[in-house]
């Protein structure tokens, strides 16, 4: 503890980055004019393997206790020269970073005040780092069982490659079955597979996989700890249907006596309150809609139970909830679209024959309302002349979505030479502002559609929409041509952004994720950090944290699911030992400490009548330390008397 | 400190005001990094000194910070709802409310004193704050222009 405290001081120019607004020469020579220090030296970069080397040198050859490094944020290097300090023998919490190139040499011009507050930055940083002490990482388990949030493709694949890679996976949906919005796709672009075909094996794949626990119709309602060790409540709500005793006869869906819409079908047809979502649903079994279910009490309508000859109903069935830990999360909470009934110019969507890009979808498929053949809500006629308007709702930051949904371009393309494909006399009209093809194929699609195909395109917004007979009149302008256009459709299809859905709405606020001013959940870095949360060990797939195609949102599932398997690969994960310390010499047992801990790291130790910190539970914040009356808890290396030393050294130095 | 004829003419009292700048590392504190690599221009009066949370600072530093000869505290943090440690910045902000009043009544100028809230990617309302806060205390005389400190007689 009394040892003498030989503080080296490297000063890196970082090119010129830092060297052309401070003054380097002058910098050194104030630092070891005014500081006790052992050794001040510089290098054009200290990152490099020479400054590197120069650090550990030095080092060893001037017996060096304590290093500062005055170069970039702490968020850049911290790791390079504290991992560097340690292979020379030093304990890496004894080196400090003053960040003398983003907080002076990038936002400043004068170069004699930068260089003078240099040198108080690197004045007062000495001041922190002699009063440092040797710290170890604490040792923490893993937990090694990864949560996937959300049954969409990007959660089914995120869950498949965790589980291929040999951890457990608990999958959690909170529909009834997984697939997602994929699920009631017709065909995809630009290759246009069937939807079905290419979802529906993965779908079995996760039902079938030994590692992989399925939860659907659950919901996640509330989580705790840290990575490595989240502790997460999740309310598994009841199916009123054996999934296993159930053999799909359909028996009960013909004596129900309940008929709602269909929500698969974006309510384009009628269900039962007792269902399957659709054909090849997982897992394969039917379910209770609890809401619309004549009260899920025999004495009022048993009938679906009465026909059931394997006994699979059981309107007994109560939520659970279920309790488990995991080392990693991932968030698959997908989107909603953009609601048509939002859009005034085009009829809030009130009228049956304006439609939005996903109730489009159905009427394509093969297992939809109209069994694939195109027909009109409003009367059944199959139409001979379609409008689909892009960017319905979508950039229009006065009145709509500002933002570009990157899909509805080419969907409406999608969508136009199906119709084409289906209705050979029909005519497609796309009113576009840019047709937007970014991605592989896309563009040559899309011409295949406009020249080949003769889709017709016309570049212009749909200002109204009005009835007019058994039509539509749809009113624009091309703005190619500089003339209103007026055209009579027989149906119109909205190409409709996309927006957060509730769940990933909900799922930000449990697991306090942050959002985007449009409330897409935010990446840690939004070009080299695309699937990691700001918060370690959470990470995110897919459109929670914005518009994606497939390929896009399928490549992040896998990404986010090899980060994950990073961390349930190690059995133990190491954890700032920055935290707190009581001395309970001074303490009186006040409690204040305890009331303001956000995490309830810190308890009276009944036996030994002490106060004692969690060290496991200890996030750092060191909101015990400002609070404590008697200065008794203190943060290691982050202690009162410190931090007072380094603020009298900014104004004096 | 002297003055020129010009700056006294302009109102500035205090050409070079020295302010103590916490940091919080989650928020303010890559704010601020990111006006670096941004490459925006704020006075380099503002000195800075990170802190985990904002919920750390004692209000004995926001005191002596001015004792040491600080003429003015510019505390930064998360904005409600986005602390890494859930609370810290609630905690600050009814602690540092109380050193706001108290210092108030002692007769520091309530300039001297902000507590604000700056997210990770808000470096333009960092540069905003920081910049505001100097040419704020450019008008008023050095905190100890006279022998007691402070601004009782304003």
């Amino acid at each position: 503890m009394d040892e003498k405290k030989k503080v080296g001081v490297f000063v890196c120019h970082c090119g010129r980055n830092i060297a052309q607004t401070v003054d380097i020469e002058k910098l050194m020579e104030k630092v070891r004019e005014k500081y006790d220090v052992e050794l001040v030296e510089d290098n054009m970069y200290m990152c490099s393997d020479p400054g590197q080397n120069l650090l550990k040198e030095s080092i060893q050859a001037k017996n060096l206790n304590r290093v500062i490094v005055a170069a970039c944020s702490r968020d850049m290097h911290e790791p390079t020269f504290r991992s560097a300090a340690q292979e020379a023998g030093l304990n890496p919490y004894l080196v400090e970073i003053a960040n003398i190139r983003e907080q002076v040499s990038w936002v400043h011009d004068d170069k004699e005040k930068a260089t003078e507050k240099a040198s108080k930055i690197i004045g007062s940083t000495i001041e922190k780092v002699i009063r440092d002490e040797p710290l170890e990482p604490l040792k923490i388990p893993v937990v090694q069982r990864a949560l996937v949030i959300g049954g969409g493709i990007a959660g089914i694949q995120a869950a498949l490659d965790i589980a291929d890679a040999g951890y457990e996976v608990t999958l959690v949906e909170k529909s009834p079955t997984i697939g997602g919005h994929m699920a009631q796709l017709a065909e995809t672009f630009p290759t246009l597979d069937c939807s079905q075909c290419i979802l529906t094996p993965k779908m079995v794949a996760v039902s079938r996989h030994p590692k992989i626990n399925l939860l659907t119709t659950s919901e996640v309602v509330s989580v705790d700890g840290y990575v490595g060790n989240f502790k997460v409540q999740i309310r598994k709500n009841p199916r009123y249907v054996d999934v296993d005793k159930c053999n799909l006869c359909d028996d009960c869906t013909a004596v129900c006596p309940v008929v709602v819409h269909d929500e698969y079908n974006q309510s384009l047809s009628p269900r039962k309150a007792i269902y399957i979502p659709f054909p090849q649903a997982v897992p394969a079994s039917y379910v209770i809609d609890e809401e619309t279910c004549l009260g899920i009490d025999p004495l009022i309508c048993s009938k679906c139970k009465d026909v059931c000859l394997v006994e699979a109903i059981n309107f007994d069935m109560q939520p659970e909830i279920i309790e488990e830990e995991f080392g990693a999360i991932i968030v698959a909470t997908g989107y909603d679209t953009y609601p048509i009934e939002n859009i005034g110019e085009y009829g809030y969507g009130a009228h049956p024959d304006i439609i939005s890009g996903l109730d489009f979808e159905r009427l394509l498929s093969a297992n939809g309302p109209t069994q694939g053949v195109i027909r009109r809500p409003s009367d059944g006629k199959v139409p001979k002349t379609v409008v689909f308007v892009h960017c319905a709702g979508s950039r229009d930051p006065a009145k709509h979505l500002p933002y570009c949904s990157k899909i509805c371009c080419m969907y409406s393309t999608k969508h136009a030479l199906q119709y084409k494909h289906l209705v050979h006399d029909g005519t497609a009209i796309n009113f576009y502002i840019d047709v937007r093809t970014a991605g592989k194929d896309y563009e040559e699609f899309y011409k295949r559609a406009a020249e080949e195909e003769k889709v017709i395109y016309v570049r212009g917004k749909v200002s109204e929409i009005i009835e007019d007979g058994d039509q539509l009149l749809v009113k624009g302008v091309d703005t190619l041509l500089g003339e209103a256009v007026e055209v009579h459709a027989d149906l119109v299809v909205l190409a409709t952004g996309l927006v957060p859905s509730k769940g990933t709405q909900e799922i930000s606020h449990l697991l306090k994720l942050s959002c985007d001013s449009k409330g897409f959940l935010k990446e840690a870095h939004p070009k080299l950090k695309p699937v990691e949360s700001a918060l370690s060990g959470i990470f995110i797939a897919g459109t929670a944290s914005g518009p994606k195609d497939i390929p896009e949102t399928v490549s992040q599932a896998s990404g986010a699911a090899a980060k994950a398997a990073t961390i349930l690969a190690s059995e133990f994960l190491e954890r700032e030992p920055q935290i707190a310390q009581v001395d309970p010499t001074t303490c009186g047992l006040c409690h204040t400490c305890i009331n303001v801990c956000p995490y309830g790291a810190i308890y009276l130790d009944e036996g030994v009548r002490r106060i004692t910190v969690r060290e496991a539970l200890c996030e750092g914040c060191g909101s015990c330390a400002a609070a404590c009356p008697s200065g008794s808890i203190e943060l290691k290396n982050s202690t009162s008397e410190g931090i007072r030393a380094q603020i009298k050294a900014l104004l004096q130095g | 400190m002297s003055t020129s004829k010009q700056e006294q003419e302009s109102g500035i009292k205090n050409p070079n005001p020295k302010i103590v700048l916490f940091l919080c590392r989650w928020c303010s504190g890559k704010g601020a990094d990111l006006a670096g690599t941004s490459r925006l221009n704020y006075p380099p009066n503002v000195l800075p000194i990170m802190v985990n949370c904002t919920s750390r600072i004692d209000p004995r530093f926001i005191v002596e910070a001015f004792l040491d000869g600080a003429d003015g505290v510019l505390v930064t943090g998360c904005h409600f709802g986005d602390c890494h440690y859930k609370t810290g910045n609630y905690k600050a902000y009814r602690r540092l409310s109380l050193v706001a009043k108290l210092l108030k009544q002692v007769g520091v100028n309530p300039k001297r004193f902000r507590l604000t809230w700056i997210s990770a990617t808000e470096a333009t309302k960092f540069v905003k704050v920081t910049t505001e806060m100097v040419e704020d205390l450019k008008k008023l005389p050095p905190y100890w222009s006279n022998e007691n400190g402070g601004d009782s007689d304003e």
